[in-house]
């Protein structure tokens, strides 16, 4: 499909979630950001792609959506602190109360049909 | 506007796949999604190629407007049917945009992708063939869009909403969670600005809260109704959500999406932040 515009990077980078199974950018700097990271697993332990997986802050506020990768992988970039990260998916949802330090904080997040 | 003139059920468009005059379009900047699978017959636009100037930090004018539209087969007398994933945040930034270019009947699927998903309806692969069209777009209606100088001058006089994470506002991070914090603008919000998530406004399945939560919700947050209204978040897509339920659901009048928002506000130089989760004084 043609477009009027060409290819090229925008000033200002979206607010939309990236690839969530792709590698952490090189650009980032572990010694300063804090990482939330992990699967989405149904009940059989299988990965759950495509579930809306959200990150809510300290008093159960929205921070941030993203969907989760076909290998059921998500990420976060936050702040040091209590979150809980909860998912909902066509396979039922999920949450999980999370304690996190600056660096990687790796979490394993399994759905089930209520 | 109202909630019957601007916005559809899942439900709905999946009875209206076929009828005449509507166009489905997602709009997504993650345009890998409609790749993978979309609501049958729906066109795409890529919010980043399609809609933001290659060269200017602006987005595309009423001429780049007119020839998308064209190219993509939207006439000026479709309906168009707007959805995307980010529970509808860029489709209600197309939305701004099509109001704003003067589009006459454009409406949001309620809950667009995740409620589509999460009600496990079908998807196809299929690219729609459509005809190219002599779309006209009308001059930008300005009423429906702020500048900066118009937001400092704003500031302790109308309501200025601030629709990103608390957080955000309050300057304990600078970007969605879902996006590295390194940021080059200042931290923070505008003085005088009302601290209303955007996401306030939807329940978790992406839809939009009743209109009486919804009017609740910005009453008592503060928002003086006898007063004008910028809303803006860090790019402006977030606050178009927003400025959707304040305009075209609560039917406000004079409500403003400021599109530069954060990424311009907090580069600026030697203009008023307020840090914290106050709105601070003017």
């Amino acid at each position: 499909m043609t477009s009027p515009a060409t290819n090229v990077a925008t000033s200002a980078a979206g607010c939309a979630a990236p690839d969530q199974s792709a590698p952490l950018p090189s650009s980032v700097d572990l010694a300063k950001e804090t990482v939330i990271t992990g699967f989405v697993r149904n009940a059989e332990g299988e990965a759950v792609g495509g579930a809306y997986v959200r990150l809510l802050d300290g008093s159960g506020e929205f921070t941030a959506e993203v969907v989760s990768s076909p290998e059921g992988v998500f990420r976060f970039f936050a702040a040091p602190g209590s979150w809980t990260v909860r998912a909902l998916s066509r396979h039922g949802n999920g949450e999980l109360a999370v304690d996190a330090a600056r660096g990687v904080n790796e979490i394993a997040l399994n759905v089930a049909t209520a | 506007m109202s909630r019957d003139t601007a916005l559809v059920s899942a439900e709905w468009a999946e009875q209206n796949l076929d009828t005449p005059g509507l166009v489905f379009v997602e709009v997504d900047e993650d345009t890998t999604a409609y790749d993978g699978g979309h609501i049958p017959g729906a066109v795409k636009i890529d919010w980043k190629t399609d809609l933001q100037d290659p060269v200017r930090r602006d987005f595309v004018n009423q001429e780049q407007f007119a020839a998308l539209l064209s190219e993509r087969g939207i006439s000026n007398d479709d309906t168009v049917i707007l959805y995307g994933g980010n529970n509808n945040w860029f489709a209600a930034y197309a939305y701004w945009y099509f109001k704003l270019y003067g589009h006459e009947q454009v409406k949001l699927i309620d809950g667009g992708r995740k409620k589509w998903e999460l009600d496990a309806r079908v998807y196809t692969k299929d690219v729609p063939v459509r005809e190219k069209t002599s779309y006209v777009a009308k001059a930008p209606d300005l009423e429906i869009r702020a500048f900066r100088d118009e937001v400092v001058e704003a500031i302790g006089v109308k309501n200025l909403v601030d629709v990103r994470s608390p957080d955000e506002f309050a300057g304990r991070l600078l970007a969605p969670a879902h996006l590295p914090q390194e940021q080059s603008q200042r931290a923070g919000h505008i003085p005088t600005a009302i601290s209303v998530p955007w996401s306030k406004a939807a329940n978790e399945d992406g839809t939009f809260k009743s209109d009486e939560e919804l009017a609740k919700i910005y009453g008592e947050a503060g928002l003086d109704g006898s007063k004008d209204t910028i809303a803006y978040c860090r790019i402006g897509e977030r606050s178009s959500h927003s400025w959707f339920v304040l305009k075209e659901l609560l039917g406000h009048e004079n409500v403003k999406n400021y599109d530069g928002s954060w990424t311009e506000y907090g580069s600026l130089i030697g203009v008023p932040i307020a840090l914290g989760d106050e709105p601070g004084k003017a």
